[in-house]
């Protein structure tokens, strides 16, 4: 089983190298991108299995043993997140390919946009299931670095300033992390998650602050937890519409599994996190409260999303099996429920030809079919039963209502900031699907990457869309078996010594 | 663990020189921060290892004089990733030459269209929010443009 492991990174790695040796067969990168993404999922499919039933599997790269040679290591939640990101790649991927042979014909294919595709997930998958700080670190540059061609690949004029925006950002918080690595390796001589649990704990009490807080903070700014999201609502509704929900749907979230990862790993705690608390707070109000002001329905969507991690936030701020738990969950109904609405809106914007949201109107005359594509996803972000978006925020609730007053009192602001989510999605209903058919908006810089007001679509377009539709009905219809398999998760989590005995051996 | 007081102070010079010029507008200051960052992290990599000593190699000196191989494994990484990283805001650097006629990082027209709102009078639905710079914005930013144009 073990021999797996290796496989989700290497896979997308192999299919890189591959789609950039065949750049010139369309056709062929493109078969190559899917059939190595179904590949991964299948693979993150047997593992999850195999980690519910076995418990944690972990490979040993080079043959090196654990605490100096690098480990690879699934348990139940990096296999769950694994499974769900990998399926959102896959549908993205249909969408984009989709896309690019409405705009351009069969015949052509991007350079670059298979290639550093399939490296983001390898990144991913890497970040996910990476037993070590370093490696940590690389796979989170191997994820950046591709998405940093993503984003600016046949960038205009217009859109060059939000992409500069997004790659600093992104740099600084990258060169904080490897200083972070430096100090814990020169706090502890070891960079082995495993390893550290055990080490980090022998250190003074001021030192595990210091080190706590500055993974916090290199974690933060990826994840855009508030006040450290300013760059997200700027750089990502400039990305074009499958890139923007690729990176809404993984980005951020893969930085708050390494949050998760490294605070219960390394700073265990038998209380509840006020601070993390009072962030989620402030993440949870502000993404909120953004995006009712905006006028641009990416902007707003991204707003959303920065406000929506604050509720993974209170998850973590719980910090008992039942609130690790409840943020696991909705880590999975987050990632597939972002991705699902921005590619609704990449499907707006080629029939409206703006993001404006007064410009737009009566798209539910013109086409039907794309409200009910918009209807679902709105309607479970905002947690409205029996959602997956429900489900998820009512074992939120739960851990909160069972741990102290604090985080009961925060369970309220939970609920407000539900509810004003429900309000800025109503809005956008309104004004797009309601009223009077506006006339489409003709495309402002017609050579770069955004095509817009073309109308132009394909039925996989929207099959894509559905598909990640279906998959989170999927969560709400299988709430029960998940929401049991995310808590075995959060107790693992908290417990730490099956992760440390499957990597190191015996504890000492 | 005691660190060399020199080598400390490098570090500190080198992280602060980095984050000054990754502050500054002009993407190629920020390129020479990235890289000038990117040292000090990498020599503070080196000082995590501890004090130099004997090569790591099995059966010619005692394990006890070896120094500590894995920072330097690691801090070879970075380097490789720090150039990479690089050379791609190089790339970014011209292109943005390329399109612009500049490489300084913009205001957002947003910040600017708020900034010039002296009392939001106007609510947002009737006012225009569209994400791109309208008729009076575009010109004031080209005046802007300029001057900044001029004055070099």
């Amino acid at each position: 089983m073990n021999a797996l492991l290796p496989l989700p990174v290497l896979l997308p790695m192999l299919g890189a190298a591959a789609s950039i040796v065949g750049s010139r067969w369309a056709t062929l990168q493109r078969v190559v991108g899917i059939v190595v993404l179904a590949a991964v999922a299948v693979l993150a499919c047997v593992l999850l299995v195999a980690t519910d039933r076995q418990g944690t599997i972990v490979a040993e790269l080079g043959g090196w043993d654990a605490p100096v040679g690098i480990a690879l290591v699934a348990d139940r939640l990096s296999a769950l997140l694994l499974l769900v990101s990998t399926l959102v790649t896959l549908a993205v991927l249909v969408y984009a390919i989709d896309q690019r042979i409405a705009d351009y014909g069969r015949a052509t294919a991007s350079t670059t946009f298979h290639p550093m595709y399939l490296m983001l997930c390898a990144g991913v998958s890497l970040a996910y299931l990476t037993g070590d700080l370093f490696t940590l670190f690389v796979a989170f540059e191997v994820m950046l670095t591709a998405s940093y061609v993503l984003i600016t690949r046949r960038t205009g004029a217009n859109r060059i300033r939000a992409s500069m925006t997004y790659v600093t950002v992104s740099l600084l918080s990258s060169l904080l992390f490897l200083t972070a690595v430096a100090l814990v390796y020169a706090a502890t001589g070891t960079v082995n998650l495993a390893d550290l649990a055990g080490r980090v704990d022998e250190l003074p009490t001021g030192l595990q602050t210091v080190l706590g807080m500055m993974l916090l903070v290199v974690f933060g700014i990826k994840a855009a937890i508030v006040p450290m999201h300013f760059w997200l609502p700027d750089s990502y509704p400039n990305a074009p519409g499958p890139v923007a929900a690729l990176f809404a749907g993984l980005l951020t979230k893969v930085s708050f599994y390494a949050l998760l990862r490294t605070q219960t790993l390394l700073f265990p705690r038998d209380e509840p996190w006020t601070l993390m608390l009072v962030l989620s707070v402030a993440t949870m109000l502000v993404g909120v409260l953004g995006a009712l002001a905006q006028n641009d329905l990416n902007r707003l969507l991204s707003f959303l999303l920065v406000s929506h991690i604050g509720f993974l936030l209170y998850g973590l701020a719980v910090f008992d099996p039942a609130g690790l738990s409840g943020a696991a969950l909705y880590a999975a109904h987050h990632i597939t429920v972002l991705a699902t609405l921005f590619l609704v809106s990449g499907l707006i914007t080629r029939r409206t030809g703006t993001v404006a949201l007064d410009r737009m109107g009566g798209l539910l005359r013109t086409s039907p079919g794309l409200a009910v594509l918009f209807a679902i996803p709105a309607l479970t972000l905002a947690g409205v039963p029996p959602t997956a978006g429900f489900v998820a925020k009512l074992a939120l609730l739960q851990a909160g209502a069972g741990s102290g007053p604090a985080e009961q009192a925060v369970a309220g602001v939970v609920i407000l900031a539900s509810l004003l989510t429900l309000y800025a999605l109503v809005r956008v209903w309104v004004q797009v699907f309601w009223g009077e058919p506006q006339p489409a908006v003709p495309d402002a810089d017609p050579t770069d990457e955004v095509l817009v007001g073309t109308a132009r679509t394909s039925v996989p377009m929207y099959a894509a869309t559905a598909g990640l539709i279906a998959a989170s009905l999927g969560i709400a219809v299988f709430a029960g078996p998940l929401a049991s398999m995310t808590e075995r998760a959060g107790v693992d989590l908290l417990d730490r010594e099956p992760y440390r005995i499957a990597v190191l051996g015996e504890v000492p | 663990m005691t660190v060399n007081l020199v080598m400390a102070a490098t570090v500190g010079v080198l992280y602060a020189t980095g984050i000054t010029l990754l502050l500054s507008r002009s993407l190629m200051r920020v390129l020479i921060g990235v890289v000038v960052l990117g040292h000090g992290t990498n020599l503070l990599l080196q000082l995590a290892g501890g004090p130099p000593g004997r090569p790591p190699i099995l059966g010619g000196v005692p394990p006890e004089e070896f120094t500590d191989p894995l920072p330097q494994a690691l801090a070879l990484t970075a380097i490789v990733i720090t150039f990479a990283l690089t050379t791609f805001l190089l790339a970014l650097g011209y292109r943005s030459y390329v399109l612009v006629g500049h490489d300084e990082v913009q205001d957002d027209v947003e910040d600017r269209r708020i900034a010039r709102q002296k009392a939001p009078t106007a609510p947002l639905e009737n006012g225009d929010d569209d994400g791109e710079p309208d008729a009076a914005e575009r010109t004031a930013d080209e005046v802007e443009a300029e001057a900044r144009g001029s004055a070099r």
